[in-house]
């Protein structure tokens, strides 16, 4: 294809990249930041959450706001019905609590009063994956993406990092609807670069691989660019593509990617059932079935442990995705 | 500001008929659709048309002007009431109640606010309406908007969990443009609600969440419309109506049977209903 550039030119061109040069930083961090400078300029904009605005960073805004800030207490169910209410009287409602309970407990809210309804809710939801770390599993959400997926009218998103969180809050106000925004409590590397703005429904394609291409979202990112990097040194050509939207899919880079390669791995920090690892393979069996490897935790509760050591002990790490890839190919 | 079209009824008598023609209607359209909730629409009847005909600004040809009150209709299954009120009072042609539960229709089995605007939000799932209801009074009044927010919930319905969340909301927020009603029929889909789980003293739980409660006969229009203004006047807290009602409330062999809770009448239980309805 055209546009494939080798590998080693992009580790160069990356390399020199600003974003690269800045420390990590939590996806939560950065929401709490943009949506203070929302509230600043669109008064339209109101915040919810239930009883976790120090966590999920919403509580610069209520400082800030605090006419316009709800907090609903631990009662996720009437949160949701709340802000369906909010849109319907004109407001554009942020609602904010952990991804297990936001998904969890008020879906069916989330089905009636958001979806069915076809309010103007933005779901943000921090706290997802195993990255949450040591309060284990009740906490940990892997099934939030599938949730959110199944929802006809919803948009899911799950940005890579700070800067792609910032740019998304910043796109969704104006998305009339239903959004759903999944964000993580640990700090991540900046891995977009500096001119990247991102675009509903857009996948970031970093390189299309000839040999294998790895679709990553959220957190995966990273380790699948240093996944790539590592192949690319024993002279495989792996490609990287951050999927940030999950749905509506990004089915025309997905498809340009399988007919590149030939084989798919995918890689999120979420179940492999039903998230990203499902929607990718459900648009490749019927369009251009190809090999897919899904990475992610494999139809299992997590557990209590220091975020690195949880990615590990699922396997979701750059170490697996280049091992998970050389022992497909080997084949 | 736009102005709404359809007057306002101050008449008790005319009220009375208005309730009448609203009653013969539904129980049309769950004739004709040969499915439906019978007694809880009859139970919400004239709470429904006292609030709609007396009370609320709303206009038909521009359902979503911004001065309208907000109605919802948190028990969803007595849609037939919203749609025969609907229709009544101009949303959409009276044929359509016609087409109640059938395919392609705007009236969908449970209310759709996708297809039919003057539906604020779509209900079915139980406990949810009281919760939306809040966040469009907290809305309305971040804008300063005059407008009131009303909501009917069934007795049973109140057994959700939500509910009491809501409730909680309304009274921490001081949300006093909101009117909330439970049409307290006492019966449920398995039986009377006390059997089923047992909600009172519903009026003293809703004043130990820090609202306004009044208990009236849910068929006294001059009860009713005494309820609605007191909610007018409140400040400060929710107002919640205990409308205690009869299931299926106007045709004999309808009332205060379980069994109808989720029965459509046969053309001959119709037939017979219209004229009680009318002698009554």
């Amino acid at each position: 294809m055209a546009e494939v550039q080798s590998t080693e030119h992009r580790t160069q061109n990356t390399d020199k990249s600003q974003a690269e040069k800045r420390k990590p930083e939590a996806t939560r961090d950065a929401y709490g930041k943009t949506l203070l400078e929302l509230g600043k300029k669109r008064p339209d904009v109101v915040v919810l959450d239930a009883d976790l605005s120090g966590s999920t960073k919403t509580i610069k805004f209520a400082k800030e706001f605090p006419e316009r800030f709800f907090n609903m207490g631990i009662a996720e169910q009437d949160m949701i019905g709340t802000a369906a209410g909010l849109a319907l009287a004109g407001k554009v409602p942020f609602a904010s609590t952990f991804a297990v309970f936001e998904t969890g407990r008020a879906w069916d809210q989330i089905r009636l009063t958001v979806c069915y309804s076809n309010t103007n809710v933005k779901l943000v939801a921090t706290h997802s994956g195993i990255t949450v770390g040591e309060d284990g599993a009740s906490h940990q959400a892997l099934e939030d993406i599938a949730l959110m997926r199944t929802l006809p009218n919803m948009t899911v998103i799950v940005p890579a990092d700070a800067a792609e969180t910032e740019s998304v809050i910043n796109t969704i106000v104006d998305q009339k609807g239903p959004v759903y925004v999944r964000l993580g409590r640990a700090k991540v590397p900046y891995v977009m670069p500096d001119d990247y703005k991102f675009t509903p429904g857009k996948a970031f394609v970093f390189h299309i691989g000839k040999d294998v291409n790895i679709v990553a979202a959220g957190i995966t990112v990273d380790m699948a660019r240093e996944a790539a990097g590592i192949l690319s040194k024993e002279g495989i050509d792996a490609g990287v593509i951050n999927m940030s939207t999950i749905k509506p899919l990004d089915e025309e880079t997905l498809l340009s990617a399988a007919k590149s390669s030939g084989f798919i791995v995918t890689a999120e920090e979420h179940s492999v059932i039903g998230g990203l690892g499902g929607a990718v393979c459900e648009f490749l069996a019927e369009n251009y079935p190809v090999p897919v490897k899904r990475i992610g935790v494999q139809d299992s509760f997590g557990c209590s442990g220091r975020p690195a050591e949880l990615l590990k002990l699922h396997g979701i790490t750059a170490e697996n995705i280049v091992e998970t890839i050389k022992k497909a190919l080997k084949k | 500001m736009t102005v709404m079209t359809k007057g306002k009824i101050t008449d008790v008598q005319e009220l009375k008929n208005v309730a009448k023609k609203i009653r013969v209607n539904i129980l049309h359209m769950l004739t004709q659709a040969g499915s439906g909730h019978t007694g809880g629409s009859l139970s919400a009847a004239d709470v429904a048309v006292a609030i709609y005909f007396s009370k609320m600004n709303f206009n038909p040809d521009n359902p979503k002007w911004e001065g309208r009150d907000r109605f919802i209709l948190s028990k969803g299954h007595a849609a037939p009431l919203l749609y025969a009120i609907m229709a009544e009072a101009g949303y959409f042609p009276m044929e359509t109640i016609n087409n109640l539960r059938k395919i392609e229709s705007p009236l969908q089995g449970h209310p759709c606010c996708k297809h039919i605007p003057g539906i604020e939000v779509s209900t079915g799932s139980l406990g949810q309406g009281l919760s939306v209801a809040n966040g469009m009074a907290l809305g309305l009044r971040l804008d300063n908007n005059p407008a009131r927010v009303y909501c009917i919930m069934g007795d049973g319905e109140i057994q959700e969990g939500q509910i009491w969340e809501a409730a909680m909301t309304a009274a921490h927020y001081k949300i006093d443009n909101l009117c909330a009603v439970v049409d307290n029929n006492e019966l449920q889909i398995d039986g009377p609600v006390e059997e089923v789980m047992g909600i009172q003293p519903v009026h003293d739980k809703w004043e130990a969440f820090g609202w306004h409660v009044i208990s009236i006969d849910g068929h006294d229009m001059e009860e009713i419309l005494r309820a609605l203004g007191e909610a007018e006047g409140v400040k400060g807290k929710p107002t919640i109506i205990i409308a205690n009602t009869t299931k299926g409330k106007g045709v004999s062999f309808f009332e205060d049977k379980v069994e109808y809770h989720g029965i459509a009448p046969s053309q001959e239980e119709f037939d017979k209903a219209v004229k009680e309805i009318h002698n009554g």
